[in-house]
Order: structure tokens, then sequence, then C-alpha cells
């Protein structure tokens, strides 16, 4: 047992003993099964002791404005545990008192109204699982496909079941008028996240929700409510939800004109880039990892499109000259994500993994040099190419 | 005749889209307490008025810290500068170079700076600090008076510098 793993557990059998758990608190590796009652019921879970997935917090100047990541390597199956949802926050997490907090809406309605959150859990609810992810997510790689691990490079998407209110029966209950056409949607936080949205994807499946995984949303994922946007960019799913203005044009707010742009080689940028494109990548074995030596490996990841479902993602052991199917795991529901599983038997040589995922509109997931070729370096979001983890002889899982 | 018009309520109601009768009505007191955006065409700008040269009191006190004495960034990335750089190697998006739109800067500044106090500043400060970083980027004089007529006609350099979303452009079809 390494020393840091030895010190956690000699911490960790103090806290079981305190807990009247394991009276005689040894070092030894053997498993004892308890001999006394473990711990009474308790009103709120927590997960073992012995666990510690976190998300890497990195050293800001400014912590209230940055990201973590979710640990993807570290979390099985297709919900993402609302504690590990990824982060990104531009002013801060605001603590907003439910009771008090309200959402309005207006602009070009026949009846601006104003909900409170017992309103909306009046009104017909709906549940549907979604992935979010950033469109800043994998944006390191435009430049050079560096990012060491699966989580700095893929981290910025999580998928939650998100419980809420249809937007359309909010728009039906205040009479969106013909000449709505867009509508923008403003955060509590205190920097007044605000996105402009087309009125068909509100009238489509757009959520105002309220919980996430079965409970309340976390506030870092804008409790008590937040507009999500399914299989769309996670800017626009606007946490902390205070207002939807009804619009005949986009209002071109800062984070729709300065910043989710995206810059082409010709220096024009395509603006409202609103659809995350189909993408996977293998958590294992990944960046970071260590095959343990040649033989059966199971080879793991996930796939997204905000297209619709995963219809496919195929496997190459070979670095790209060829490719096998994997097994997707059923449920394989549209714009959240897909698990996917590939049995490979390693020969113990120097070669490199990939992953390409296909969706249901027949979208292929590009290479690293199609995107490139297509929109050049300096788009900065939506990159969606194919990553490359290269298998050492030594069994070392390193960026290709 | 009582019954007739409920039924004929009801029906509009309907025909309405109101379905649940959830929610109450907002007052136009509280939408436009909320309402602050600013959209291209400046509908919602307030009264008041700034220059440049008015701007650089409060810029140096509340801005300079974070974006520079010029605007050329500091601890954030710069607001003025760029200029010619979109298309090369190393773009340099500030508001001079990149922004489409001269209303977005009232609109962000009014709600969301300065960071460590956002909504400090008052509508005639607010025109006074967007007077300036047009001036840094040599879109504006330093004289020429920022108010709710003339902000939304400033054109800036990058305005038709953005295209439609036009993917897929990758990802082949699948046979």
């Amino acid at each position: 047992m390494p020393n840091n793993q030895r010190r956690q557990f000699l911490q960790i059998s103090g806290i079981a003993a305190l807990a009247g758990c394991s009276p005689q608190g040894t070092t030894t590796e053997e498993e004892k099964l308890p001999s006394a009652l473990g711990k009474p019921i308790r009103a709120y879970g927590e997960r073992s002791p012995f666990e510690t997935v976190k998300r890497a917090v990195p050293d800001l100047k400014r912590p209230q404005i940055g990201s973590t990541r979710t640990p993807l390597t570290e979390t099985e199956g297709i919900i993402t545990p609302s504690s590990l949802h990824f982060e990104r926050h531009h002013a801060g997490v605001p603590e907003l008192d439910p009771a008090k907090h309200t959402l309005l809406l207006h602009g070009l309605v026949d009846r601006p109204l104003v909900f409170t959150l017992a309103d909306l859990k009046r009104l017909p609810s709906a549940s549907h699982i979604y992935f979010v992810e950033c469109a800043g997510n994998s944006g390191g790689e435009w430049k050079a496909p560096g990012g060491p691990n699966a989580a700095a490079s893929f981290g910025l998407a999580s998928c939650s079941e998100w419980t809420g209110v249809p937007l359309r029966i909010l728009l039906a209950e205040a009479g969106l008028k013909r000449e709505g056409k867009w509508l923008v949607a403003e955060g509590a936080d205190v920097c007044k996240m605000s996105r402009s949205l087309p009125i068909e994807k509100a009238l489509d499946d757009c959520l105002v929700a309220y919980a996430q995984n079965g409970e309340a949303i976390r506030p870092e994922q804008g409790y008590p409510l937040r507009l999500v946007v399914p299989g769309y960019e996670g800017n626009v799913n606007v946490k902390w939800l205070r207002q939807i203005k009804i619009v005949d044009q986009p209002n071109q707010t800062k984070d729709e004109t300065s910043k989710y742009t995206d810059l082409l080689a010709d220096g024009t940028s395509r603006q409202f880039t609103f659809l995350m494109d189909a993408k996977s990548v293998i958590t294992y074995p990944s960046g970071g990892q260590k095959l343990s030596g040649p033989g059966f490996q199971e080879v793991r990841g996930l796939a997204w499109s905000g297209r619709g479902a995963i219809d496919r993602v195929d496997i190459s052991t070979d670095g790209g000259k060829t490719w096998e199917k994997a097994a997707l795991q059923e449920p394989r529901l549209p714009k959240a994500f897909t698990r996917f599983r590939f049995p490979w038997n390693w020969d113990g040589k120097e070669t490199e993994l990939v992953a390409r995922a296909v969706d249901s509109s027949g979208y292929m997931q590009p290479t690293r040099e199609e995107l490139t070729a297509a929109r050049g370096m300096n788009s900065a979001y939506h990159y969606n190419g194919v990553k490359v983890w290269k298998i050492g002889a030594d069994g070392s899982v390193k960026n290709g | 005749m009582g019954k007739l018009l409920m039924a004929l309520i009801l029906t509009i109601c309907v025909m309405n889209g109101q379905k649940y009768h959830v929610g109450r009505a907002a007052t136009p007191e509280e939408i436009k307490a909320a309402d602050q955006f600013i959209p291209p065409e400046g509908t919602g700008l307030p009264p008041g008025k700034g220059t440049a040269a008015d701007g650089r009191d409060i810029y140096s006190r509340r801005c300079a810290r974070c974006h520079g004495a010029q605007g050329q960034g500091d601890e954030e990335g710069p607001l003025a500068g760029g200029k010619g750089t979109l298309n090369t190697a190393k773009p340099l998006k500030t508001v001079g170079s990149f922004w489409p739109y001269a209303t977005t800067i009232y609109d962000y500044v009014h709600r969301a700076m300065p960071f460590d106090n956002p909504g400090l500043l008052d509508a005639n400060q607010t025109y006074a600090v967007t007077a300036l970083i047009l001036h840094l980027n040599g879109i504006i004089g330093d004289k020429d008076e920022m108010n709710a007529q003339t902000l939304p006609k400033v054109k800036m350099p990058n305005r038709d510098g953005f295209v439609k979303d036009n993917r897929p452009d990758t990802g082949k079809k699948k046979k």
C-alpha cells in the first residue's frame, strides 16, 4: 500500500473506530467484517468515506469565474451525479430563496405573467434525460490535441434527468404573439447572464426545470430554476432563470456576440451556433491511465449528439486503419449520453485507440483534420473531433 | 345569458391558449424594473449622455485595474486593439475588432460592470464609459456624445463579420 493510501486508510479506520464500527483500528489489508452494529439511519445520504472522486478545482485568482469538469473516467452509466456535474460560472453562484424567486414571462405576449416556484410545480411536468455540454468543451484541442486526460479534454459535459414544465405550456398561458420570433432568457447571477433563442426551439423541447436527478437542482446548476435547452450549447441553458422576454429578433447580448461565436479562418464568425454536434470519448483506457498488462481490456466510453440519438460508435485499435462497432448500452436516448463498450485483447504493443460516433441524423464525428480544414484553428468553440489515445508498450496511455 | 357569456369567455381563453390559469399578471412596474435588455436598435436606452472625455475619470477609477489604462487588457482581456487580426493565426478579439453592435457595450456595462459592484454606473456614466471604449478603438471622437439616439447609429468595424450557422460542414453522411 503506498504511503498516501495507507494514511488515508488509517484516517478512515480512525473515523470508523470513533463511530464504533471497527474497534481494532488496525492497518491490516485484510477486510474484517464488522462485529458491532453499523451506523444509524440518517436524514440525507452521503457517499462512503472511502470514495474520493472529485471535480478538479483549478487555482484561480477569481474562483467565482471559472469552471470545473466532470471526472468522466470515474463515473459510470449515463447519469452524472449532480455533485459531479461540470460547473461554468460567469459571476459566481447566487444564493436564491425559492420562496421569493419568481419567473417573469413578458414581451410579445398577450398576458405578461409571473410564476412562483409553487405555480410552476402545479403545471404539467415532464422529465427527460439530457446532456449539457459547454460550447467550449475540448476548446483546447483546436490548437493541438493536448489535453492530458479525458476530464481535461471532455469534462465540460454531463448528463442528468431534468424535471420541469415544458416552456411551450408557459408560452401558451401567456399567449405568444405572432411577432414573437425569439426569446431572451436571463439569469439571476450578478452578471445577469442572457442569451437569445429562436422561438421554434422554445416551442419544441425546452424545459423550465426545477429538478435534477430526482431532487432540487443544485445551486451550481441553477437552483431553483434553470432553462434546459436539449442538445444546444450549455451557455443557453440559462441558470438561476429569472425572466424570459419574447422579442422579434435576437438581443445581441455580450455572450452571443463577443463570446460563443465561432471565428473561422477567413475572419468571419458563425453566430448562434447552438447545436452540439456528435462526439465521443473513450474513458478507459484514456490519458493518464496505465494498462496493467497485455490481455483482455474492456474499452469504455461515452457518446452524445445534439442532433438526436447515438446510432453507432466505431472503435479502432490500430490508429484508424480498421474499425469495428462497439456495443451500445440501452437506453439510447436522444440528446443524452450513450455508454459504449468494446472487448479488446491488447497484444502489449504500441498502438492508438480511437472512437467515432454516428448519430441518428447520419452525422459522423469528424477527425481533427476535417474540422480544422473546414473552420481553421481559431473557432474556440464546438470542437468535436475524434480523440486519439496512444498506448505505450509499457501500458501507459497518452494524448495522441 | 350569464351561461352564454361564461361559455364565450371560456372559448376565448382556450383559443388564446390559456388553459391552466396559473401564475399572476405581471405589473408594468415590475416589467420595467426587470427589463434592462438593450437590443441593437436601442429600444430601452435611457435618457442621459456622455463622451469619451467624460468617461476617463470613472474608467480610471473603476475599469482600468482589470482592463488596462488604455483598454489594452490586464487581469481581464483587452477592450481595444486587434484591428485586422481576425483572419490571422493570432486573432485578438476586442470590442473594437470583434463586437458587432455598440448597444451591447451599454447593455453589458450597465448590468454587469464593474465586476465588484455591478449596476454601480448611472446612465450618464454608462454612456461615458461606452463612448470611451469606442474612442479607444478609434471608432468615435473624444468629444462625440453617446446617447439613446447616437449609440445605436454607431457602426462597428466587424458589424458585417458574422455569418449564419451553416453546419454540418463536417461529418460525412453514412451510407
